[in-house]
């Protein structure tokens, strides 16, 4: 998208998945009846279960776990008549940096994720519903364990809730603190008990998924707007957001920005009300230089993007993709080498070493960036990541180690001249650095 | 095949077709594409995690891994050899898999031999763009006591992890750790520990994996391989023998998918140095008044003949050892028959039972049988008396295969101790003797086994032990298949067991199933032999040491055979070695050996050339690869060169006369139909020579009577279970004699109890127990709780390295032994 294109019209703030938030004791399951909590449950038990399949078909969905795949479509593909139970699990493994979303949702409003998991797996036929929360997440989590049992102790779970002889027993189960158990496939092989390593695909999960029966993993989010969905109907939802990325969604906010945090708006705001206006745009005497649309594996845009639309096929015409919506902004404080290391070090962490490519290229740029850093790097240090990057994007086992080219192909892209910059000076010119530019040179 | 679904798919340009559900990859080796590859194993589990063959798919939005993506009808394949994205995404992971290896090309043992080796020679870069510091790990670790592993070389392909899991079942190796310090290791409290860990090094594609009898000590271009058979067991695994300089370097498993696929056991794999062993015997022995002295071959050739000349109005013996080729057992069944006039001539170590003789005319001559393959595509497979992961540890792999993997095949197990075998079948347990009422039960489809007989009848196949003659379950075993349609094996426990029946090599048996019995056999024999044939059936093994022993039997010709350690006891054979003339031929000097009044060296496995015929009656080709050491021959030669100075003349002088005569005459006979089996009478199992006793025997009265036993307290002194006892697979053989990577890998003696059977006598898992099999006769071991031992038995390995138990109590069966806890002293 260039810069001189018409920019998608302003949109309103909405408060949809945030409305319970500014309630104090919301996580509270009196205090969520009373703000109309587990209403969809009533209006979910009326239908036939296919029907709310259709109606969320009908709604546009789409995951909001960061590859956008339409939720009802999935749901479609569950596998039927296997003679093996059908599996709903909530992926709450939110690791995806700059991503915190689910996290606030789970600890202000987690009824909110108990309810919307009791309307899908009634639509899906699910029976036995698993939580997966990641592992560091102790806060959220005892919100979450709290919820699932007071929904019990009121027959919100269990045998025949709320009369309407719908079945449904939910487990809750922590992590050990893998960025890779996000990944669907290596989520169900942490919660078997197996290491938390990707599986192969096909078989998908929605034919062959936990304990091989026909499972669908859903993020926090995507769970806890099918309850709205369900109260206030297709049209409603498709009043907010675009045509193909319709409803609301939650963006999470952070970096160098005045006012960090999760904005809840219609799909499609801009980056530059949401960036610059909700989070009050970078500090006093600061520019904006990157910002990621999606977390970390979601490629770097720039200043120039900021009228980009913050939906799905708007983020992909600028050249990145939404991801899970988490904006991190840089501002021109910053260096984008240490940025690229500070990220590229957490992929190297996160890597589960199952293939090759990702296994060796993300530590082998992470020694690359390091050394740039350090003032010793080389001319051929571009060339060289940007072809561990071709060797690792779209060849590794799973989007990991896509997601871990993201950063450096964009910092290559937009700020080629820094990486330049930091070899032939010896250093890195930015403040705070451990080996400034020129050091080396000062050496008697 | 014909049956299957055929889908054609363009690879490079060029249209084939394959079945449906192939992987790219393996529809590539087709038209002579090899897609580089690490993970990829073709009897593995498609894993993708090296991403060495990715290949370009039209309509694919990225590069796909050809072997994990399965052909489609019209899809458009271009490897590297056609695509610039193939082979740049190749090239890249190459990169990839190189800046953390070591390089260590010139010192490591997979140098030479090494696919990450081979491919960087012919696709990779010159030069390294890695110039950080590589990984470096402690190197090596002990994955286990057969496997060493640097994990600076692996490239973590998981063939291992996955080889362990998969297909043997032994899942204590693992990955660990993630990112780039993902590395394989085992948990410290589970030791890797399994009979087909020398697999994990074979199936290694870098040299992480090495075993430490071969670590450091050849090139692999510097080596001879030779095609071979294994020789330890009667699973038939086709063997390659690296040799160099007339020594063997290593054994490595042959492919071969009718029957060991690529896998071999531990024992087959590193059992090889007992022709090493520097106390061989090199030239002929005799005894001169208690000393044994190097003599000529004439010399010892004549001493041998002489006494047997000497004895000739006592008779004489040929015991055939279970570890001779097909030749060397038919060149001595007919230097018995035809040389020294007698039917005596046995390759068994235990007596003979009733219905046995009835059930060897049925599998001699290598009839169709059922086979391995046969394993996957069965109803239901019954396993009667036979613990094939320690037996026969290649048909526990191809059971666990159809059990778990395949087409999920019913086991049943039926026995005393199925082994490990129960992780997959269904065990009808049932204590020495016991087998032909299980078995009739079975036959009628009753209790939970009987149900998972198979709707047609045909589709079961029964597989007896050798064990199974002695315990009485042999002919109701025989007979189950018989009666329901299925199709009847024959599992032995050795090498040239099978074999040796097909030869003859038993008192009622003629080569070919032939019946002694039969005077039209006989007849036609003598014809063919230019000889005439005893018509009397002769001793069987024990009876010959028997007779040996009380002085009624003047020579015995032993071949191969440990009579101290494989017919005792052992007092008997030591009386036997003394009275009678004893003719050792052996490559190994043993009790028996020594006390041999001539020992004719025989070559060792590795020297032999000859066929071996594996249980499923399979008859395949072995060759030598070394020189005969020293003076050593061929038992054939050895039997035809007795003979001949005997003043017979066998025929046998060459490799090609022995081969084509014991080809022709062991394989049945067109229109040779062995007799009936012996109709079920309820006591056709008993045993004549130890009848299996149901009540409490002596021993256990014996060791209530005794006055330690009182002062005990509360135990009662102990109960008597029924022995069950088999030589484990890594035991005191002196075929493994020198085998260093199987030594710390071999247990210690144990004693086995069933938990129910524990908790009667309050016996607990590790504590040391008492077992008193009478006559004085006590030993002291540690006591292990597992479920696989029948209740009412107890279990004890027959020829551990610290308890020849075998030796001890000789082939008696139906022993019942009183157990009791040890009250352990103060320390």
């Amino acid at each position: 998208m260039s810069a001189d294109a018409s920019p998608p019209p302003r949109v309103e703030p909405v408060s949809v998945l945030t409305s319970r938030w500014r309630e104090p004791r919301a996580h509270d399951l009196d205090r969520y009846l009373e703000l109309d909590g587990y209403a969809s449950l009533d209006a979910a038990f009326e239908r036939a279960p296919g029907d709310l399949v259709q109606l969320v078909k009908d709604s546009g969905l789409r995951g909001r776990g960061g590859a956008g795949f339409p939720t009802g479509m999935k749901w479609g593909f569950l596998a039927k008549g296997t003679g093996r139970p059908t599996y709903l699990v909530v992926n709450a493994d939110e690791s995806e940096p700059g991503t915190f979303k689910d996290m606030e949702l789970l600890e202000r409003d987690p009824h909110a994720l108990v309810e919307g998991i009791v309307v899908s797996s009634y639509a899906i036929g699910c029976t036995q519903a698993y939580v997966y929360l990641r592992g560091e997440a102790g806060f959220a989590g005892r919100r979450v364990a709290r919820a699932i049992e007071q929904a019990y102790d009121r027959g919100l779970l269990g045998r025949d809730i709320r009369g309407s002889g719908f079945d449904l027993e939910v487990v809750y189960h922590r992590g050990a603190g893998a960025y890779i158990c996000g990944e669907e496939t290596a989520l169900l092989s942490s919660l078997e008990g197996e290491r938390g390593q990707p599986r192969l695909r096909p078989p998908f999960p929605a034919v062959e998924g936990l304990y091989t029966a026909p499972t669908t993993v859903n993020n926090v989010e995507t769970i806890a707007t099918v309850p709205w969905i369900v109260r206030h109907g297709v049209d409603w939802f498709r009043s907010m957001g675009t045509e193909r990325s319709p409803g609301p969604k939650l963006y999470s906010v952070s970096g160098e920005v005045r006012r960090p945090g999760n904005y809840e708006f219609p799909m499609g705001v801009t980056a530059r009300q949401l960036i610059m206006e909700a989070a009050g745009g970078t500090d006093e005497g600061t520019r904006l230089k990157a910002w990621t649309p999606g977390g970390s594996s979601t490629p770097m845009l720039t200043a120039e993007h900021l009228d980009t639309a913050m939906d799905f096929e708007g983020v992909q015409a600028a050249g990145s993709l939404l991801g899970t919506a988490a904006v991190i902004v840089l501002s021109d404080r910053q260096c984008i080498v240490r940025a690229c290391l500070n990220f590229t070090r957490f992929y190297a962490h996160e890597s589960c070493g199952k293939c090759t490519p990702c296994r060796e290229g993300t530590d082998w740029m992470r020694k690359i960036l390091q050394r740039l850093e350090a003032g010793q790097g080389r001319e051929e240090d571009t060339g060289t990541l940007k072809d561990i990057c071709d060797g690792i994007f779209g060849r590794s086992f799973c989007a990991l180690g896509d997601g871990a080219t993201s950063p450096i192909y964009s910092a290559l892209k937009y700020f080629r001249a820094e990486f330049d910059e930091h070899v032939r000076g010896g250093g890195c010119p930015y403040p705070g650095a451990r080996v400034p530019a020129g050091a080396h040179q000062e050496l008697p | 095949m014909t049956d299957q679904q055929q889908v054609t798919v363009t690879i490079d340009g060029r249209e084939l077709s394959v079945p449906k559900g192939s992987l790219v990859i393996r529809a590539a080796e087709r038209i002579g594409i090899t897609i580089p590859r690490f993970c990829d194993h073709r009897l593995l589990a498609p894993l993708g995690a090296c991403r060495q063959c990715i290949v370009e798919i039209e309509g694919q939005r990225k590069p796909m891994t050809a072997c994990t993506t399965t052909v489609t009808d019209g899809m458009v394949v271009r490897t590297q050899l056609a695509s610039e994205i193939a082979r740049g995404a190749q090239e890249a992971t190459l990169e990839f898999l190189l800046i953390n290896h070591p390089l260590d090309c010139p010192m490591c043992d997979k140098g030479g031999e090494c696919p990450l080796q081979d491919q960087t020679l012919a696709h990779g870069p010159a030069e390294t763009r890695f110039s950080e510091a590589k990984r470096r790990f402690r190197k090596p670790i002990k994955v286990s006591e057969t496997v060493l592993l640097d994990r600076e070389r692996c490239v973590l392909c998981a063939r291992c992890t996955r080889f362990a899991a998969e297909i043997a079942g032994d899942p204590f190796i693992e990955l660990y750790e993630r990112g780039s310090l993902e590395q394989v290791a085992t948990d410290p409290d589970e030791p890797f520990s399994s009979y087909f860990s020398g697999n994990t090094v074979q199936i290694c594609p870098v040299g992480a994996l090495t075993s430490p009898s071969y670590r450091f000590q050849a090139r692999p271009f510097d080596l001879t391989s030779t095609e071979a058979v294994c020789n330890h067991c009667a699973s038939g695994c086709n063997l390659r023998i690296d040799s160099r300089r007339n020594y063997v370097t290593r054994q490595l498993a042959r492919d071969n998918d009718d029957v060991n696929q690529a896998w071999n056991c531990d024992r087959g794999r590193y059992g090889f140095a007992s022709a090493q062993d520097p106390e061989r015997v090199l030239a002929p022995l005799v005894n001169d008044g208690g000393r044994l002295r190097t003599a000529s071959w004439p010399e010892a050739l004549r001493r041998a003949v002489d006494g047997i000349r000497a004895r000739r109005r006592h008779g004489a013996g040929v015991l055939v050892g279970g570890h001779l080729t097909d030749q060397d057992a038919y060149a001595l069944q007919k230097l018995a028959r035809v040389a020294l006039g007698t039917n005596s001539v046995d390759a068994r170590t235990w007596p003979g039972t009733a219905g046995e003789e009835a059930v060897d005319a049925r599998v001699a001559g290598s009839p169709p049988g059922p086979a391995y393959r046969d394993l996957d595509t069965a109803g239901a497979v019954v396993v009667v008396d036979l613990d094939p992961h320690e037996e026969s540890p290649i048909l526990y792999l191809r059971l666990r295969r159809a059990a778990l993997l395949g087409a999920r095949v019913p086991v049943i197990a039926v026995g005393s101790r199925p082994g490990r075998l129960a992780e997959f079948a269904t065990v009808v347990h049932t204590a020495p003797g016991g087998q032909a009422e299980a078995l009739e039960q079975l036959g009628r489809g009753e209790g939970e086994a009987g149900r998972l007989l198979p709707e047609d009848r045909r589709a079961l196949v029964v597989l007896a032990g050798w064990r199974a003659a002695a315990t009485g379950g042999l002919l109701p075993a025989a007979r189950l298949a018989d009666r329901l349609g299925g199709r009847f094996a024959w599992v032995p426990r050795r090498a040239g067991d099978r074999g040796a029946l097909d030869a003859g090599a038993r008192p009622y048996l003629l080569p070919g199933g032939r019946r002694v019995a039969d005077p039209a056999a006989r007849d036609e024999l003598a014809a063919a032999w230019g000889a005439q044939l005893p018509p009397e059936p002769g001793l069987d093994a024990p009876g010959m040491v028997a007779a040996a022993a009380a002085g009624e039997l003047g020579t015995l010709v032993v071949a191969g055979v440990d009579l101290t350690r494989d017919l005792g006891p052992r007092e008997q054979a030591e009386a036997a070695l003394a009275r009678a003339f004893v003719i050792a031929v052996d490559h190994q000097v043993n009790d028996t050996t020594r006390h041999a009044d001539v020992l004719l060296p025989a070559v060792a496995h590795a020297e032999s050339e000859g066929t071996w015929t594996d249980w499923e009656g399979r008859v395949q080709a072995s060759r030598a690869a070394l020189q005969a050491a020293g003076t050593a021959r061929t038992v054939w030669e050895l039997a035809d060169q007795l003979a001949g100075m005997l003043g017979s003349d066998l025929g046998l002088a060459t490799a090609a006369r022995v081969a084509e005569e014991a080809a022709r005459l062991r394989a049945r006979p067109a229109g040779l139909v062995p007799p009936p089996l012996p109709a079920a009478d309820g006591g056709g199992q008993a045993p004549p020579a130890a009848p299996a006793e149901p009540a409490a025997p002596e021993p256990a009265a014996r060791a209530d009577g005794q006055p330690g036993a009182e002062a005990d307290g509360g135990d009662p002194g102990g109960a008597a279970l029924a022995l069950v006892s088999y030589p484990l697979l890594l035991d005191g053989a002196s075929m493994l004699r020198r085998a260093v990577d199987l030594e710390r890998a071999t247990v210690a003696a144990f004693a086995e109890v069933h938990p129910d059977e524990a908790g009667r006598l309050g016996l607990a898992d590790g504590s040391t127990v008492e077992l008193d099999f009478g006559e004085n006769r006590a030993v002291r071991l540690p006591l292990r709780v597992a479920a696989t031992t029948a209740p009412g038995c107890v279990f004890v390995p027959a020829n551990q390295p610290d308890l020849a138990l075998g030796a001890m109590i000789g082939p008696a069966r139906g022993i019942r032994v009183a157990v009791r806890a040890v009250q352990e002293a103060a320390a």
